[in-house]
């Protein structure tokens, strides 16, 4: 029900909105929440309970307790009692089976309270074992929030946004106001956020105002992330100021979260914001002036105010709440039955201190006032108002009181006072250690209610001091954050080859590979694209290769020194293959290095390699201080490997002179100069793939250009799983797929390629080690001698035992077997050895091989 | 981890445009021991107070700077560019000291 019309109002009441609640459909006006809106039409019951399924109505009314959590629109546990009205939302009651108002799983609260102890289910659950994945199901679906839907992916857009100020005040109130306007005056670059809605229009001359805005932590720099709905802002202040005030906190007693039982705030944001009637019989609660003071306020509305108890004086020795159906009914104070239908009760202020403890300050209990207050603050950051504790009066003088029915502390979790007596009482005797186990204080208000009288229920229990037991951390986020807000905007970012589109208009099958999106291959049939390559031609892009140039006086003796090879006695214009390797003498990836002169490198990697490696190079540059330089150009460049026996041919209709590529010109590992289809090229004959082949580097936006030139000369495009299966064939290793961080260059069978009697290089101090001992594992090649594929990773087995593994499998039509690469022990390691991999199931047999299986003497590739 | 560190080049920056490279190691000269190696390949001081250590501007400019930083508090006490010269064989340019 609606009161008279009063200045001060928030709501427009010429302005109708209707929205469905739990069904119903209601209309409110503009400027309502969805919970005023909801209350003045009728609706008190707006939840259920975390464990007990007891009907849960408005609390605090300001976004702090658990109570109006419902699915808005299908956001699951938004806080209705701040979320403003908007036109045909739908909103609905979680975790209820039935309806808010008759949920079946409330039968928990009358049958369950004395064998639903907390706890309780880790004990009487666990027999037998293999049940617990069905109690688990059955305890998750019953106990809990709003649920979400899992096929929604992102409902909403989310951003983040980088921001600075000079001065960030934290808390919107009179005192956080004061502190803005004086910090104005010194200058600009002042912002004040606060989670107050209503301060939306709030102005302050020379400040920033940010409403409905939440500061959900302070971490090390000055950074504070503020939650702003679908964006959150990074602030970065170089001075923080903490106004966050002070949060009322529930009176512990008997009854206390029937409905109907409000905090003063709570009531007054309905009365004074919403014209809202909140009850037509109110009791008040108290124990300081400013609670007790609501009774003239309700007087003023024309609510009846049965009683006012202030708690210093009456020490009441029996005070409990009963109710009918949920909802409060009458008072029981000593005895004496008193009718309501609204109960407002407080238990004091307790300062809002989370930001400062998460910041580093302490946290002390204030005898006097009964409440935790924070202390040396750190550098950096201030805290003015009543979150110092200043102006506040004595919080309840007992922590709780004792009378008929379930007393709760905790509304989240449902904790009440027995519980945490029991937790003590069973020996849960350190605070943090009975929180985790009662989880008082773990729920959606994050402890802002439950807090203080958990501990001052503790300190009492245990008879000790408060300022003995101290508090638990006060952790981040300050209140509940989205995920979504968190990580950002969706986004994966894709690279793709210039020569991607075409790819694309070839009908490839996309695959990620890396940051890469490539061609897995480009028809139904792989094995057709690795037939073109040894029959006629193929061709693939490799732009994803690393590229990088380094190039000075030095650049020779960077390379020997980053390299276990030799580079020094390379002609310009030859080309070598090359392993990189840790200090600690493992493999870390490979590609090839060109001399392009005496001063001038040109080094591609893996693909996936590229930004490492680039890296590496640089930092061991600027240990050493050589005069090289090092350019990135894997973006600059594309590259594609033309290869096949064809190849020559080719490329020679796309040069000028043919007799540049001739097999005299341009032989096995060189590198030269050429303009191909008028792009200026490097050509470097090597070959990945195992025939004759080129892989032409050229400038990037010719891509397109080259690729269709080639095409035009009749070479079939091959996509990865090609190119996978043709690399195999020539027993060539794929860094990172056959290798991991454990092999080194002489159990991988490359004992042929560091040059230890070199001065220096990274890896050649472990290198000098491994020579001299011998290897455990061995990689080598294997056949299959049945028609099988095992996978990736498939176990070697010698004896029963598990021995190795497989690294790469693929069937090949030249070989005409299944071929693959494996760890295998060093003692099973020689050619025609017979071992056995798990493939399903059951063990097939396999041969030992060393070097390629196809073209082992790579006549093809040096023709 | 949200601190701001200081590029050489471009100032003060917040620490998730960095890459962070580990402490400043001593790398062993002429030919170690297999200890000696292993104590430089694979142990850290993980000191509880002020260290040196490698950074890269990795979404920045790039550079490779030293820091000194105390891993309790994350307070950068500074950051310097190596000094970087041509070291002969088996001496200890990883654990020299910037100017």
């Amino acid at each position: 029900m609606r009161l008279a019309e009063r200045s001060g109002e928030r709501i427009d009441r010429s302005k109708a909105i209707a929205f469905t609640f739990a069904g119903w459909r209601i209309t409110g006006f503009e400027g309502d929440t969805i919970a005023s809106a909801a209350f003045a039409a009728g609706k008190r019951v707006f939840s259920r309970s975390f464990k007990y399924h007891r009907p849960r109505g408005l609390l605090c009314c300001s976004g702090h307790c658990p109570n109006c959590q419902m699915t808005v629109d299908g956001v699951p546990n938004v806080r209705v009692c701040t979320e403003p009205i908007r036109e045909g939302a739908v909103v609905e009651g979680q975790n209820v089976r039935w309806s808010l108002d008759f949920d079946f799983m409330s039968l928990t609260d009358k049958v369950g309270g004395r064998f639903t102890p907390v706890g309780f289910y880790y004990r009487t659950f666990i027999r037998p074992r293999a049940a617990w994945p069905l109690y688990e199901k059955f305890l998750r679906s019953a106990a809990g929030l709003g649920k979400l839907d899992r096929h929604a992916g992102y409902s909403r857009r989310y951003d983040t946004e980088h921001r600075r100020a000079r001065v960030l005040v934290v808390g919107g109130g009179e005192a956080g106001r004061t502190a803005a306007l004086e910090a104005a005056e010194a200058g600009p670059g002042v912002v004040l956020v606060d989670e107050d809605a209503r301060l939306a229009d709030l102005s302050l001359a020379g400040v920033e105002v940010l409403a409905p805005a939440r500061a959900l932590g302070i971490w090390e720099g000055g950074l504070v992330p503020v939650d702003v709905g679908t964006t959150l802002f990074r602030f970065r202040a170089e001075r923080i100021v903490v106004a966050t005030g002070a949060t009322e906190q529930p009176l512990v007693f008997p009854g206390n979260d029937l409905v109907g039982v409000m905090l003063p705030d709570g009531v007054r944001r309905l009365i004074r914001d919403f014209s809202v009637q909140p009850g037509e019989r109110a009791i008040v609660l108290g124990s300081d002036a400013e609670t007790l003071s609501i009774a003239d306020e309700l007087d003023a509305v024309g609510i009846e105010v049965a009683k006012v108890v202030d708690l210093r004086d009456a020490r009441p020795r029996e005070l409990a709440a009963h109710g009918g159906k949920g909802r409060v009914r009458r008072l029981v104070l000593d005895g004496e039955s008193f009718d309501c239908d609204l109960l407002i009760a407080s238990g004091g202020r307790q300062p809002a201190y989370s930001l400062l403890a998460q910041a580093g300050a302490r946290v002390e209990y204030d005898d006097a006032l009964g409440v935790f207050v924070p202390t040396e603050l750190p550098a950096g950051v201030e805290a003015v108002g009543s979150v110092t504790g200043g102006g506040l009066s004595r919080s309840a003088p007992e922590p709780s009181y004792s009378g008929k029915g379930k007393c709760f502390v905790c509304v989240c979790e449902d904790v009440t006072t027995t519980d945490l007596k029991r937790a003590i009482a069973e020996g849960f005797d350190s605070i943090e250690l009975a929180k985790r186990y009662t989880t008082t204080t773990m729920g959606p208000c994050q402890g802002k209610l439950c807090h203080l009288s958990s501990i001052r229920i503790y300190a009492q229990e245990n008879r000790m001091y408060e300022s003995a037991i101290g508090t638990t951390t006060a952790r981040p986020p300050w209140a509940p954050v989205e995920l979504g807000l968190l990580a950002g905007r969706d986004l994966t970012p894709a690279r793709r080859s210039s020569i991607h589109w075409r790819h694309e208009e070839a009908g490839a099958t996309i695959q990620w590979a890396g940051p890469w999106k490539r061609p897995y291959a480009y028809g139904e049939h792989p094995e057709d694209e690795v037939r073109a390559v040894h029959e006629s031609l193929g061709v693939i892009d490799v732009s994803t290769l690393g590229k990088l140039l380094v190039e000075g006086p030095e650049a020779v003796a960077l390379l020997e020194r980053l390299y276990p090879n030799r580079f020094g006695d390379m002609k310009p214009g030859r080309i070598r293959y090359g392993v990189l390797t840790s200090d600690g003498g493992r493999i870390m990836d490979d590609g090839t290095i060109a001399r392009l002169a005496d001063d001038l490198f040109y080094v591609t990697t893996t693909s996936t390699g590229a930004d490492a490696v680039t890296a590496w190079f640089e930092w061991w540059n600027a240990v050493w201080g050589y005069e090289a330089e090092i350019v990135n150009v894997t973006g600059a460049l594309a590259a594609v490997n033309l290869a096949g026996p064809q190849a020559r041919g080719a490329l020679g209709r796309l040069v000028d002179d043919p007799d540049d590529v001739s097999a005299s010109e341009l032989t096995y590992l060189d590198a030269k100069e050429l303009v191909v289809a008028g792009v200026p090229t490097l050509a470097l004959r090597i070959g990945f793939v195992g025939e004759l082949g080129y892989e032409l580097h050229f400038p990037s936006p010719a891509g397109e250009h080259l690729w269709d030139a080639l095409i035009a000369e009749g070479a079939q495009p091959f996509g990865l799983e090609p190119q996978r299966v043709l690399r195999l064939e020539k027993g060539h290793v794929i860094v990172g797929q056959d290798t991991d961080s454990e092999s080194n260059l002489y159990s991988a069978g490359m004992s042929w390629l560091p040059k230890l009697d070199k001065d220096d290089f990274v890896g050649k101090f472990a290198l000098e080690h491994f020579a001299q001992r011998e290897e455990r594992e061995r990689l080598v090649g294997f056949t299959m001698e049945e028609d099988v594929v095992p996978a990736e990773g498939a176990q070697i087995v010698v004896e029963g035992f598990p021995a190795g593994r497989v690294t790469s499998a693929r069937r090949s039509e030249a070989v005409g077997r299944v071929i693959g690469l494996a760890w295998v022990p060093a003692n099973r390691s020689e050619p025609g050895t017979r071992v056995e991999i798990q493939v399903d199931r059951l063990r097939r047999g396999a041969r030992i091989t060393h070097g390629a299986f196809v073209d082992p003497s790579g006549e093809r590739m040096r023709s | 981890m949200s601190f701001l560190l200081s590029c050489p080049f471009c100032g003060p920056r917040p620490v998730d445009e960095y890459a962070y490279f580990g402490e400043v190691t001593k790398r062993p000269d002429g030919s170690p021991s297999l200890r000696e190696l292993t104590d430089y390949v694979y142990f850290r001081d993980n000191v509880a107070g002020v260290q040196r250590e490698w950074w890269q501007h990795r979404t920045g400019c790039g550079e490779w700077f030293l820091a000194e930083r105390d891993t309790r508090t994350n307070e950068v006490l500074g950051t310097s560019l190596p000094n970087a010269r041509r070291t002969e064989t088996g001496s200890d340019p990883v654990g020299s000291d910037p100017a």
